[in-house]
């Protein structure tokens, strides 16, 4: 266990750069982005009086109704959701290249022949890796996206504090903690449906010999052109949509945060005026309902089976 | 005399060629031993099979364990350097013994410090910031920390100026090489490694050649300084190799009696470089 702990720790040295720092540039140009629209509007707003739309005298009168402070919380909710979501989008293509590399970097400078050296056994050093790419780099992103998500909450807050709704009321509206606790209870539901990109690229970061990346994505388009081709040919039972979908589309595509929503089930009828009871309905439950469905765990035993060809490859590649 | 290492009929099958063509050796416990061969006879296929990095055919024992099936365990017990620049470029000095401190249960890390302490070596460096010469001086540190029955090093001075690699085969005798320690090296800069060899193997295509200790090396081969008057005496002992020097000849001998050599001139004990030259002759051919 520590050894693995090691491990991973490995992993986040060599990649502090993505794991990390990506993560946190984005929320740094995000949230200057956003300093640069709030000053932006201010100033216009100041400036322009336009017509009807008088921004100086734009003052909330009054406090707002519960039902308004309910709404603009959900509201918040939603942007801590989708901050996250960003950020979690960002550490996606990180991991994405970095299982790529993962297993074929240390093989093109030779330090896998240092790592070798050591008593660690290639199903750790494999699986350390799996974990830097389903749990490290999640919780860092959902962390990370979390901060920002609340450090810009306070910025709008504090805006509208300016325009006179009051600071406090408007943040405790807010669930920041649910909307933690919620993304971290994610991270298992989107290890579990990542898993076939990730076993699929470390598979080929530890089998190919040169360009692994060309390997990965050559492999599943050209199967699929093929597919088409004989769909075209209307060849029966091949459907070349359902091929795209759950073959090409889950083995390198897997990593998109969300990705397992189309296999949730469906909202029943939610307008997109009621921001709130939106919120409420993709609660954990609604993520979760995509464990019913049969692509997510096809795909995982998929994902382990490349895993365990990984490990193989890593074992008894020999780079001559 | 406890084996350490023992190969029966190992075989490498490339491809195109044969790495090790159902060669047989053994190397015993506290030794340094040479394994000398020209460029493809089949050093490195050999080191890596014992390594477990590699699948063959026949059988290997290392430390009583086949180094196919319980590499990670034999791993506690053997070392190995394989050229100057494996360690990761991205990875800190500091890092660097933390990690092995953490991971091998036989790191001795007070020791490791004392190396790095001699050096000019700094926790916060990357690799990548480091000379060739300083890069080995970290891996060394970090393999002789590590209290390994087998250390094996594949061309460990390869690129190092000629202050490097004195101190590298020094550090190793002086440091950490003892009775309780095999050290198994190939490398071609054979005249550097001469005085510190306890044994000597040579191998060409996959083969064996020669598997000797120092001492009956000296016994078993002579070089003599024959004039020009006994050259043809000499010749009719059948020797391995002949080369001029300033009008006289000098003669390779493998196995003739000494009182024989004597009466055809000056004897003396070959170096490595010459017997591997004459032994060698025509590997490129």
């Amino acid at each position: 266990m520590k050894t693995f702990y090691w491990l991973v720790k490995r992993e986040f040295w060599e990649h502090k750069g993505g794991f990390f720092w990506a993560p946190v540039v984005t929320g740094i140009v995000f949230l200057a982005l956003n300093f640069m629209g709030i000053v932006l509007g201010e100033v216009f707003g100041r400036r322009n009086n336009w017509g009807v739309f008088r921004y100086g005298d734009m003052h909330f009168k009054g406090s707002m109704t519960p039902d308004d402070l309910n709404k603009a919380g959900a509201f918040m909710d939603m942007s801590l959701y989708a901050i996250a979501g960003i950020v979690l989008c960002v550490t996606a293509i990180v991991v994405f290249f970095y299982c790529l590399g993962a297993l074929y970097d240390d093989r093109r400078d030779r330090s896998v022949l240092f790592w070798k050296s050591l008593p660690l056994s290639d199903t750790s050093t494999v699986l350390s890796k799996v974990a830097s790419a389903i749990v490290l780099a999640p919780v860092i992103a959902v962390v990370i996206g979390v901060i920002v998500g609340l450090t810009l909450s306070i910025l709008f807050a504090l805006v509208a504090t300016m325009h006179g709704v009051g600071l406090w009321g408007l943040l405790m509206a807010a669930h920041p903690l649910r909307v933690v606790f919620n993304m971290v209870l994610l991270i298992p539901l989107y290890a579990v449906w990542a898993l076939p990109t990730i076993g699929w690229l470390l598979l080929c970061s530890a089998w190919a010999r040169s360009k692994p990346f060309l390997w990965a994505i050559a492999m599943p388009v050209a199967a699929g052109v093929i597919v088409s081709w004989f769909g075209l040919m209307g060849i029966a039972g091949l459907s070349s949509d359902w091929f795209w979908t759950n073959v090409v589309g889950r083995l390198l595509g897997s990593l998109m945060p969300g990705g397992w929503l189309t296999n949730a089930s469906p909202l029943s009828g939610v307008g997109h005026d009621d921001p709130a009871a939106l919120v409420s309905q993709m609660g954990l439950a609604y993520h979760y309902s995509a464990l019913a469905s049969p692509s997510l765990w096809i795909g995982a035993v998929a994902g382990v089976a490349m895993i365990a060809g990984a490990i193989w490859f890593r074992r008894w590649r020999d780079d001559g | 005399m406890t084996a350490v290492v023992t190969a029966t009929g190992l075989t490498k099958r490339y491809k195109t060629s044969l790495a090790l063509d159902a060669t047989s050796f053994q190397i015993a416990s506290g030794r340094i031993v040479g394994l000398i061969g020209p460029n493809g006879a089949g050093k490195t296929t050999a080191l890596k099979a014992i390594l477990g990095l590699t699948t063959f055919d026949g059988q290997l024992d290392v430390l009583g364990m086949d180094p196919r099936k319980d590499r990670d365990k034999l791993m506690e017990q053997v070392c190995f350097i394989a050229d100057v620049a494996v360690l990761p470029r991205w990875l800190k000095v500091g890092d660097a013994v933390d990690f092995v401190a953490h991971t091998h249960p036989r790191f001795d890390r007070a020791k490791c410090d004392a190396f790095l302490a001699r050096t000019k070596l700094q926790r916060g460096q990357k690799v990548k910031q480091l000379s060739k010469g300083m890069i080995v001086q970290l891996h060394l540190a970090l393999v002789m920390s590590i209290d390994a029955k087998l250390l094996i090093l594949d061309e460990p001075t390869l690129g190092l100026d000629i202050l490097y690699r004195k101190q590298f085969y020094q550090s190793l005798l002086e440091d950490y090489f003892d009775e309780e320690k095999t050290i198994l090296v190939t490398t071609h800069q054979v005249e550097e490694i001469e005085h510190i060899l306890t044994d000597l193997m040579f191998i060409r295509d996959g083969k064996i050649v020669l598997d000797t200790d120092m001492d009956s090396l000296g016994e078993r081969f002579a070089e003599v300084l024959v004039g020009s008057e006994l050259a043809a005496a000499a010749r009719e002992l059948n020797p391995l190799d002949e080369r001029q020097v300033f009008g006289k000849s000098i003669f390779l001998f493998d196995n003739v009696s000494r009182p024989q050599l004597e009466r055809l001139g000056e004897v003396r004990r070959p170096s490595i470089s010459d017997l591997f030259v004459a032994t060698m002759k025509g590997t490129y051919a």
